[in-house]
């Protein structure tokens, strides 16, 4: 039988995502396993992999459409020797709701759908699809929760358990029948790793708002411009930071580190390493941080509604800048144990994998704490936005030569700002102070570092 | 033998085996069904089906019995018991023929004979102690049911003392029974006979009748039992257990220590089943036995790559249809469907089909408590129910189980008439996973005895009408 493929939730957070390219054409055979399409979700292009066996029967989202909804049939797949005349296609198109935006169509996307959704109803009469709309019931269906405007597909009970758990059903993705939410996909998504579930249940309600809806900018006449569309990574960001900034009180607190005993190991210890192995200020930074952490354990943690969760392991997201103006955190998981060439060759590797957009949702998702560094742009000092589930992160200026007053006198030495963000539901400003000064401690006598 | 390679050999034509098999051939699979004995398997020849058709005949000589309350006068009647057994086993003959013909129509090969694992992928079939085929596949299916189980001093003679199998078969009414265990098929038996006259004893080990079913379930159905006639000893063993010339007498203990000795013409022996692990080749292979029951995961694999487990012969619950839902879920997930989700064993619904008959699905009210959750519990009893009181079946009850929290419902445990083919409502509520508020919302026929499903449901939200 022919069964239609759906858009994937590649992570936890996906609601939507571009089809970027196709892989596989029409009438192409496809074994489980195969690759048949690549998709950039809000933080990555993933491989799409076939899950059934059978012909790509048609192609219902061209490559490069934007904003594909989860769950959309994107594609038809037959059985072997099924033809595509034997199919209903629109009956396995229906029944979906979300109607498949074509490329460039993305914005304003929210308020045009239940319009969309509304017309074929009118329209019936003179359509042969008649029987696939009108088994449609979109309008009869109340509003999802999520209220992006796609029927979800839940049992009751699995409703009334998200209702009561404050989970959105829109983006989760249900194993019953047909790809219905049941009670263990819920139970799953309450399962799901603390950190993670009070960052979605949170994303969940201002996502509305912060969603793309488009502003009015007024240009006065005359002036040149370019549009251009939001990549997923872009919405994610807007969304995510905006939440973040407008629902996190941050405090910042700021200090200045010197660094020439640290310079003067790294030499040294660079000088001793193997070939491949190049210490950078900011592995120190990080291992730094990771000790600070485990000192003043109060501040690794995270703020979840009603309680707070304080974590074992110093996870520290490390901020790497795409080169197409993107942003994404690889954490360092438990950088506490990891001596400062591991955490070298980590970084290195978790951020070329960045740049080419390759991690896996694990990589960078989570995480207690995390680290921005503007350095090497010759910035002195700045303030961060928390990321949650982060309690908070801190932003690392560049080293220079400044003036220093030493037992009286002016001397020179080399200093470093950085500024901690923290979350002060979780971080006060003492707490904040203490790990700065743990910090401060293990960067001016790096030897206590490598203990 | 033609042909001797597959893609999958079910070993066993029970009702977990065969449907395996025909599921497996519907998704492309080449398949054989090794079997050694009946097609349809305990099921279809020893078990449920010529049961059922006992247990109607018993039915009919209950209401030749009460003819007058419904205006007949029946004089003369008499009973068959020949012709009640005849009828009984061409029941199981016709429906073991249907059977076969299931599989040669979905074109699944059918082996004569006893399999057992041979190597990696490869299964010996013996005949009359002869190998007759060495067949290969690279998934076997294991699907040899069970047998009744036996304990130190309670052993069947096939003569004076029976399993299930000879009681099935009787060549003439014992005029006192004594049935050891009151699980489903104890209890069948005794309403069996019971309801044909023989004095009936019941002993059961544990503190109630139908011990798995839900506690006021079991009280109910005790009262009813005893209103017929059966004597029934609960928390009470068998001590010993003797048959002499034409006479069974037997030492019961009771828990206080008190014994007692009885003097019946037949025992039954139903003390649960053990698997068929025996003469399968699991020697030396990953399958690990425990207690008598090959050990499985979710996806009914067990520990030797290629070499799975279904139904009777991997543990309770002991029913067909769980046997064949298992099987169903065993070849989907060999077929790499990814639509197949491990056996949920509280949808599976349970019948016993004594007088009056017992349904049930999920959880007791007891086991719900102990799992933590509050509940709301709904009771209706058949006496508020028309179609009951026109039928004549005033007698039984309809509970429902739901969590005060979420309005999941738990448990459903009915007994009275019919309800063996009333349960499935419930069943499929709790499949698509309903709250009490769609039950609630759901058009029930008049006048059917379908109705008091609904009206447990509204009392357990004090809102039921007719009582």
């Amino acid at each position: 039988m022919a069964i239609p493929i759906l858009m994937p939730a590649l992570s936890p957070t996906m609601t939507e995502g571009k089809l970027s390219a196709w892989l596989m054409k029409e009438g192409d055979t496809i074994s489980a396993g195969d690759v048949m399409a690549e998709i950039e979700t809000d933080k990555a292009t993933m491989e799409f992999e076939a899950v059934d066996e059978g012909v790509l029967g048609k192609i219902l989202v061209s490559e490069g459409t934007e904003g594909v909804a989860v769950n959309t049939p994107i594609a038809i797949l037959l059985e072997e020797g099924e033809s595509l005349d034997d199919v209903d296609l629109e009956a396995l198109k229906g029944g979906q709701g979300a109607p498949v935006v074509p490329p460039g169509a993305a914005e304003g996307k929210d308020e045009s759908k239940p319009a969309e959704d509304a017309k074929p109803q009118t329209e019936v009469p003179e359509k042969p699809a008649a029987k696939a709309a009108a088994a449609t019931p979109a309008a009869a269906e109340p509003a999802p929760a999520g209220g992006s405007g796609k029927r979800v597909f839940a049992s009751p009970l699995a409703r009334r358990l998200a209702k009561q758990a404050g989970i959105d059903l829109a983006a989760m993705k249900g194993s019953g029948p047909h790809g219905r939410i049941v009670k263990r996909d819920v139970e799953g998504a309450e399962a799901a790793p603390q950190a993670a579930k009070p960052a979605a249940a949170q994303a969940a309600a201002p996502a509305a708002a912060a969603a793309p809806a488009a502003t009015e900018i007024h240009i006065p006449e005359g002036v040149g411009y370019d549009e251009l569309p939001l990549s997923s990574m872009r919405k994610t960001i807007a969304r995510r930071l905006t939440e973040a900034k407008s629902t996190i009180p941050h405090i910042y607190l700021t200090i200045d580190v010197e660094l020439d005993a640290l310079l003067a190991l790294r030499k040294e210890l660079n000088a001793k390493a193997p070939e491949g192995v190049k210490l950078s200020v900011n592995d120190f930074v990080i291992r730094a941080t990771a000790l600070a952490l485990k000192r003043v354990p109060d501040a690794n943690a995270s703020f979840a509604g009603d309680r707070i969760i304080r974590y074992h392991n110093a996870d520290i997201g490390v901020a790497v800048a795409l080169p197409d103006n993107g942003l994404i955190t690889p954490i360092v998981f438990k950088a506490e144990t990891k001596g400062l060439a591991a955490i070298s060759e980590e970084v290195k590797e978790k951020a070329g994998r960045a740049r080419e957009r390759k991690l896996k949702p694990e990589e960078y998702m989570g995480g207690g704490f995390a680290i921005s560094n503007l350095g090497m742009y010759g910035i002195k000092d700045f303030a961060a936005v928390v990321n949650p589930p982060h309690g908070g992160i801190l932003a690392v200026g560049m080293g220079e030569q400044r003036p220093v007053v030493k037992d009286g006198a002016l001397a020179v030495a080399t200093v470093m700002s950085v500024t901690l963000s923290s979350d002060h539901r979780v971080v006060d400003g003492a707490l904040g102070a203490q790990l700065l000064a743990a910090f401060k401690g293990f960067i001016e006598d790096p030897v206590t570092m490598m203990l | 033998m033609v042909e001797t390679s597959f893609d999958l050999i079910v070993v066993g034509g029970g009702p977990g085996g065969y449907v395996a098999a025909i599921r497996a051939a519907q998704l492309g699979l080449k398949t054989a069904v090794v079997e050694r004995e009946h097609l349809g398997g305990i099921c279809l020849n020893w078990g449920c089906i010529p049961t059922k058709a006992l247990l109607r005949s018993a039915e009919v000589w209950h209401l030749i019995q009460h003819a007058d309350a419904f205006g007949f006068k029946v004089e003369g009647a008499s009973m068959d018991l020949a012709k009640i057994v005849d009828r009984s086993r061409k029941v199981a003959g016709q429906l073991s023929g249907g059977v076969k013909h299931l599989l040669k129509k979905n074109k699944v090969t059918v082996v004569d004979g006893q399999g057992a694992l041979a190597g990696k992928g490869k299964l010996s079939v013996t005949k009359d102690g002869k190998e007759v085929a060495t067949l290969s596949a690279p998934h076997i299916v294991l699907a040899t049911g069970a047998r009744a189980r036996t304990l130190p001093g309670l052993e069947p003679d096939g003569k004076l003392i029976w399993t299930y199998k000879e009681a099935m078969v009787p060549k003439e009414m014992p005029k006192s029974l004594l049935v050891i265990g009151s699980g489903a098929i104890g209890i069948e038996f005794a309403s069996f006979y019971r309801t044909l006259g023989v004095e009936v004893t019941v002993v059961e080990v544990m503190d109630r009748v139908l011990p798995v079913e839900d506690e006021e379930i079991s009280a109910f159905a005790r009262k009813q039992f005893e209103k017929q006639g059966m004597k029934i000893h609960t928390a009470t063993t068998v001590e010993k257990l003797e048959g002499r010339g034409d006479a069974v007498s037997a030492t019961l203990k009771a828990k206080d220590g008190k014994t007692a000795e009885l003097k019946v013409d037949r025992a039954i022996l139903a003390v649960g089943i053990t698997g068929n692990v025996e003469n399968l080749g699991l020697e030396g292979t990953g399958v690990k036995v425990d207690r008598g029951h090959v050990q499985i995961d979710g996806w009914c694999r067990t520990g030797e790559p290629g070499v799975y487990a279904i139904g009777d012969l991997v543990g309770p619950p002991w029913l067909a249809h769980k046997a064949s839902h298992e099987g169903v879920i065993c070849v989907e997930k060999i077929a790499g469907r990814n639509d197949v989700h491990p056996l949920n064993l509280g949808n599976i619904p349970g019948c016993t089909y004594c007088m009056p008959q017992v349904a049930s699905v999920g959880l007791t009210e007891a086991r719900a408590k102990e799992a933590g959750h509050e509940v709301k519990v709904g009771r209706f009893p058949f006496i508020g129910n028309g179609k009951a009181i026109a039928l004549g079946e005033a007698e039984g009850m309809v509970k429902t189980v739901f969590d005060a929290k979420t309005g999941e419902l738990l448990g459903a445990h009915m007994i009275g008439a019919e309800v063996t083919e009333l349960i499935q409502g419930y069943v499929t509520a709790k499949t698509l996973e309903t709250t009490e508020a769609e039950l609630m919302e759901t058009i029930f026929p008049h006048p059917t005895l379908s109705e008091m499903m609904h009206e447990s449901v509204l009392d357990a939200y004090g809102r039921v009408i007719h009582f």
